[in-house]
């Protein structure tokens, strides 16, 4: 993967709950354009939080930004206005989530909300906005006959489509105003493996089309490998290590990441235990010093529980946060 | 299945009295055969019969006709009392759901005063501050059913706001005003309109009160309530003049009950459908 302009570039957020959680720790993330990116991390690492961050709706209180620079396309999202942020949402960076049946309002048609955010940004007249979200529901598969056609499914009410449709109605709306960053969150976390593999298929194939930069969160390694071209991978509220895709599964450097590889089943080790990580994430109330991850790294050393490491890279686009990268086996 | 069946034969009959009765209401100067205040004195007390379907009253007025009309006050009364308490309720309940801290504690402190006084005292007391007559009685009926819309405005909207759906059109850039009016409204207004349904019934019978009271609608405006009122003196010799307004009062409070209940069964998602 070459190296793409940037489109996001996160720098040192820091984000607390009251009172004192520490949810992301001067989180680092550069997103480039036209490249699906993988956020891999266990929940309760920060992923949600941060990609809230970058939309703008942390509820706060409870939530603190205490410092930091969301830059979107040489704007730091941190500093608009509410008026402005809002513009940018859905328009300029939109959102798949993870649970589809519940992110639609039931009492609504399905068609009908897609095109209110059609006219919400673009003051689209009602006719071209239905011909936009029929065009929306053939790049998203909907308009295939054994749906029912798109007619069909832009007068139905959320109940009366099943969870992949659902989820495909979810997609075409989070790219009804062709935003240049898209965050899906977990989207197929709430699927069954077929449509898994299916909802993967169509998302990598609309970024194809559309050139956009997708923000992939998930805690499933495979669903990652599947679909990014590039992997950061998050624990407790930092990035450990981030890489293309190809470097992060051949050659990983952080001790988590390495681990969190091994824990993968696979299936040519049939009948060996799968490797586990000891522990748990750490409580966002109660961070270990220094490295986070030194409570339950296998390579632990002194400095490790001192200094917290920072992230450096080692070699071309291949960063890592630890004191003794490339030096573990 | 028994259960529902019967149920919903009630809610019908009670949509079928309910349309009569509003289709009576509209036409009453057609189908009434006398007119309401007309008094055929040499007709006084007049038993149910050919001449006069259901009697006549003490100055030999048409009792059929009187109460005809009688259910033009009762539904007006119905109408614009509830109308009156929904638009308070709503928009009490949504400011308050949308703001938090002491405006939401303000407004509901308001609302829960009048709500602490008993209804019929409260209305009594309204009234007689605005005058006697229909349209201060709607007024007063409105304002103090108010508060029951707010709370249960405010309880849904507060719910209705942590909804994931809520969260997604906020994520797609929509502003407050359209999330309340796209999202909030139309989820809540399910329960709205039960609770309209039941105040309905309640305003009509507190309207009826008023009236019996002579503190609502003035003679010789005709109205159920004060058709009551007439009555009470002449129970043993006339009863025809208190038995018929007080069926069409408490069928109307009936009807408007049982359709309440019906939908509040239908739309709450915990009764499991059979």
């Amino acid at each position: 993967m070459g190296e793409g302009e940037i489109l996001l570039h996160i720098q040192d957020l820091d984000i607390t709950f009251e009172p004192g959680a520490h949810a992301v720790r001067f989180l680092e993330l550069d997103i480039r354009k036209s490249e699906i990116h993988g956020l891999v991390g266990e929940s309760g690492s920060g992923k949600s939080v941060t990609s809230t961050a970058v939309i703008g709706l942390l509820p706060s209180p409870p939530a603190k930004i205490s410092s930091g620079k969301i830059i979107f396309k040489g704007r730091d999202l941190l500093k608009l206005g509410k008026e402005e942020m809002r513009k940018i949402r859905g328009r300029e960076i939109a959102m798949v989530f993870q649970e589809p049946s519940k992110y639609f309002n039931p009492s609504m048609k399905v068609g009908e909300q897609i095109r209110e955010m059609l006219s919400l940004h673009f003051g689209m007249s009602r006719k071209s906005a239905v011909e936009r979200v029929l065009e929306l529901f053939n790049l998203t598969g909907l308009g295939k006959s054994n749906f029912g056609g798109g007619r069909r499914i832009l007068n139905s009410y959320p109940h009366e489509l099943s969870g992949g449709m659902k989820q495909r109605a979810m997609i075409a709306m989070g790219i009804a105003c062709s935003p240049s960053l898209l965050i899906a969150d977990e989207p197929t976390t709430a699927l069954d493996v077929t449509l898994q593999m299916q909802i993967l298929d169509l998302i990598h194939d609309l970024q194809n089309r559309l050139k956009m930069s997708i923000l992939f969160i998930s805690h499933d390694l495979n669903v990652v490998k599947h679909i990014a071209n590039r992997v950061s991978v998050i624990y407790a509220g930092k990035i450990v290590e981030s890489a293309a895709k190809g470097t992060i599964f051949k050659n990983p450097m952080h001790p988590y990441t390495k681990l969190l590889l091994l824990s993968i089943p696979d299936p040519e080790k049939r009948g060996t235990p799968l490797k586990t990580i000891p522990g748990t994430v750490p409580d966002a109330e109660s961070i270990p010093s220094g490295c986070a991850f030194h409570t339950r790294c296998p390579y632990v050393r002194k400095i490790c529980e001192k200094e917290i490491p920072a992230l450096k890279e080692y070699e071309n686009g291949h960063t890592t946060a630890c004191h003794f990268a490339g030096e573990t086996e | 299945m028994k259960r529902s069946s019967v149920s919903s034969r009630l809610m019908l009959g009670a949509v079928i009295y309910l349309v009569i009765l509003g289709a009576a209401a509209i036409a009453a100067p057609v189908i009434s055969p006398y007119s309401p205040t007309d008094q055929h004195l040499e007709n006084r007390f007049a038993p149910p019969g050919h001449k006069y379907i259901l009697g006549t009253d003490n100055f030999g007025r048409d009792n059929f006709s009187r109460m005809i009309y009688g259910s033009r006050s009762a539904l007006l009364v119905g109408i614009v009392s509830v109308s009156i308490a929904v638009t308070i309720g709503i928009t009490v309940g949504i400011i308050a759901a949308l703001s938090t801290g002491i405006i939401d504690n303000i407004l509901m402190l308001l609302m829960d005063s009048v709500l602490s006084f008993p209804t019929i005292l409260l209305a009594i007391t309204v009234v007689s501050f605005l005058g006697y007559g229909l349209l201060q009685v709607m007024t007063a009926i409105g304002v103090i059913f108010s508060p029951v819309f707010a709370r249960l405005v405010r309880a849904e909207a507060l719910s209705i706001k942590t909804e994931e759906y809520v969260e997604a059109s906020r994520a797609m850039g929509s502003p407050a005003v359209k999330i309340v009016f796209l999202h909030i409204m139309p989820n809540l207004m399910g329960k709205v309109v039960v609770q309209a349904s039941i105040t309905f019934a309640l305003s009509i019978v507190i309207e009826a009160s008023l009236s019996y009271l002579g503190l609502g609608t003035q003679p010789p405006t005709p109205s159920w309530g004060l058709m009551l009122k007439d009555a009470r003196n002449y129970l043993v010799q006339a009863p025809w003049m208190s038995i018929y307004p007080g069926l069409a009062l408490a069928m109307t409070v009936l009807s408007f009950n049982i359709i309440g209940d019906t939908l509040s069964e239908k739309i709450n998602p915990r009764i499991v459908k059979k």
